[in-house]
């Protein structure tokens, strides 16, 4: 068990650098997703199955879920700005 | 100043952080040795005094049920917040003339509709298992709230579109939200009214390991629930407002 | 030992990247993005003070009270570090959309202006 928890936190730290790294939005939000998962990882190895879920939930689905939304509506809008420029 | 200047002195302030960091963490205990003795204490009582079997709920809905009562105000506010930054304002060229009615289902394949209808249920009821089983096992109010949230989006995603829209369109969401915050503050208070301090435990403890043992944590546990619950579907209606008028004012 | 201390090595690695990725960033949502893997380098700081070496999960359901389990407190610190990451991504991510909206464009060069 203690190997495990030194291999867990050096592929965290070697996930971090990945999502900073994709600069691109839509290629970041899944770097994002596995980063969350991998983090819930580690905190199930450490022994807290509450912030496990919470983050499952949170940094899994609802930032992922929440930067994907905020996204098409920048494109929707750029596209109606558009339109209107070319009116 | 340019960005390749601003990179190189970030890099030499890093550098100073990482001597700060470095001085810093030679002081702190190293890896599982643990030296606190409030840990300590509150295992050993928190089942007996409590009821409840989840030491990290009881802390967080009871012991320092204070600090949650502000995070979940910190939570209120910014779904205020964004409902505030959307609001229709009179730059929308398409006024209020088309009501957000989806009449047509999304083109979706089988698989995936049938593997959505099969979901929902499964989410709900695991959604409520975890907010009402709070004190027993690790869960509680948020994580069940962020579940049960997710369920209108899985409807969505099954093709169902007609229920999604009278889910979100629903009243009920803005009155379970402002109701879970009021609800908590009204334990509170209740507390006030029996002459004890503001969020104490006044309700009967119970057995520990029963459903409705714990007082207070199972009442804040649903309270909350219903809070978190509300508040995401309503950041993601606010989201999914103006991309379904707009989907609407394209296809016509 | 020298590889006890590697929470916190990880905690302080987390942390440069993210600000780096604030420092170096084109694109305002790279930048919220970058924001919370700032805040993760924190969970990773009260994970690693709260750990017990032989403990389990605070949670006696079913087992007995007196057992070795890890620091609850610190957990219940984490829950709330968690949703406060969930409301502040929530308001930064509208308040992008917003400047989207009124600006055009989402560089933080190009945003360089204060309208009105």
């Amino acid at each position: 068990m203690r190997l495990l928890e030194y291999v867990i936190l050096l592929l965290v730290g070697a996930a971090a650098p990945a999502v900073v790294l994709s600069r691109d939005p839509k290629a970041q939000v899944v770097t994002l997703s596995f980063y969350g998962l991998l983090c819930a990882l580690m905190f199930f190895i450490f022994q807290a199955p509450d912030v496990a879920l919470s983050q499952i939930t949170i940094g899994a689905v609802m930032l992922p879920l929440l930067i994907l939304l905020a996204l098409t509506k920048m494109r929707r809008q750029n596209l109606r700005r558009e339109r209107e420029g070319k009116k | 100043m340019s960005a390749r200047v601003r990179t190189i002195f970030f890099l030499c302030s890093a550098a100073g952080l990482v001597a700060i960091f470095i001085w810093g963490f030679l002081d702190l205990p190293p890896l599982g040795d643990y030296r606190g003795p409030y840990g300590n204490a509150v295992v050993q009582i928190a089942v007996y005094e409590r009821h409840a079997t989840d030491v990290v709920n009881a802390i967080n809905y009871d012991y320092r049920a204070f600090d949650t009562l502000g995070e979940e105000f910190i939570f209120f506010a910014s779904v205020l917040g964004v409902l505030l930054l959307f609001r229709p304002t009179g730059t929308d060229d398409k006024g209020d003339k088309h009501k957000t009615k989806l009449e047509d289902a999304l083109p979706i394949s089988d698989a995936l509709r049938v593997s959505m209808q099969a979901m929902v249920g499964t989410m709900i009821v695991f959604g409520v298992y975890m907010v009402t089983h709070g004190q027993l096992t690790p869960g509680g109010g948020f994580q069940g709230g962020v579940i049960l949230a997710s369920a209108p989006l899985v409807v969505y995603l099954s093709g169902d579109v007609k229920t999604f829209e009278a889910i979100i369109a629903s009243p009920l969401i803005k009155l379970a939200e402002c109701g879970g915050a009021a609800g908590y503050a009204a334990i509170g208070t209740a507390a006030l009214l029996f002459g004890t301090h503001f969020l104490t435990n006044i309700i009967p403890l119970g057995t520990t390991g029963d459903l409705f043992s714990s007082g207070a944590i199972a009442v804040i546990s649903a309270v909350v629930g219903l809070e978190i619950t509300g508040g995401f579907v309503l950041l993601m209606k606010t989201y999914l407002r103006e991309i379904v008028e707009e989907r609407l004012g394209e296809s016509e | 030992m020298i590889l006890a201390y590697l929470p916190y090595a990880i905690a302080a690695w987390i942390f440069l990247w993210g600000l780096y990725g604030i420092v170096t960033s084109k694109n305002l949502v790279h930048q919220v993005v970058c924001l919370a893997i700032l805040q993760t380098s924190t969970y990773v700081l009260l994970l690693a003070i709260g750990y017990k070496v032989g403990g389990t999960a605070p949670v006696f359901a079913d087992i007995p009270v007196g057992t070795v389990v890890v620091d609850p407190l610190v957990q219940a610190l984490m829950l709330t570090d968690i949703v406060v990451e969930a409301t502040v991504m929530a308001l930064l991510l509208s308040m992008v959309v917003k400047a989207n909206e009124l600006a055009g464009t989402v560089d933080p060069e190009e945003l360089r202006f204060l309208m009105g």
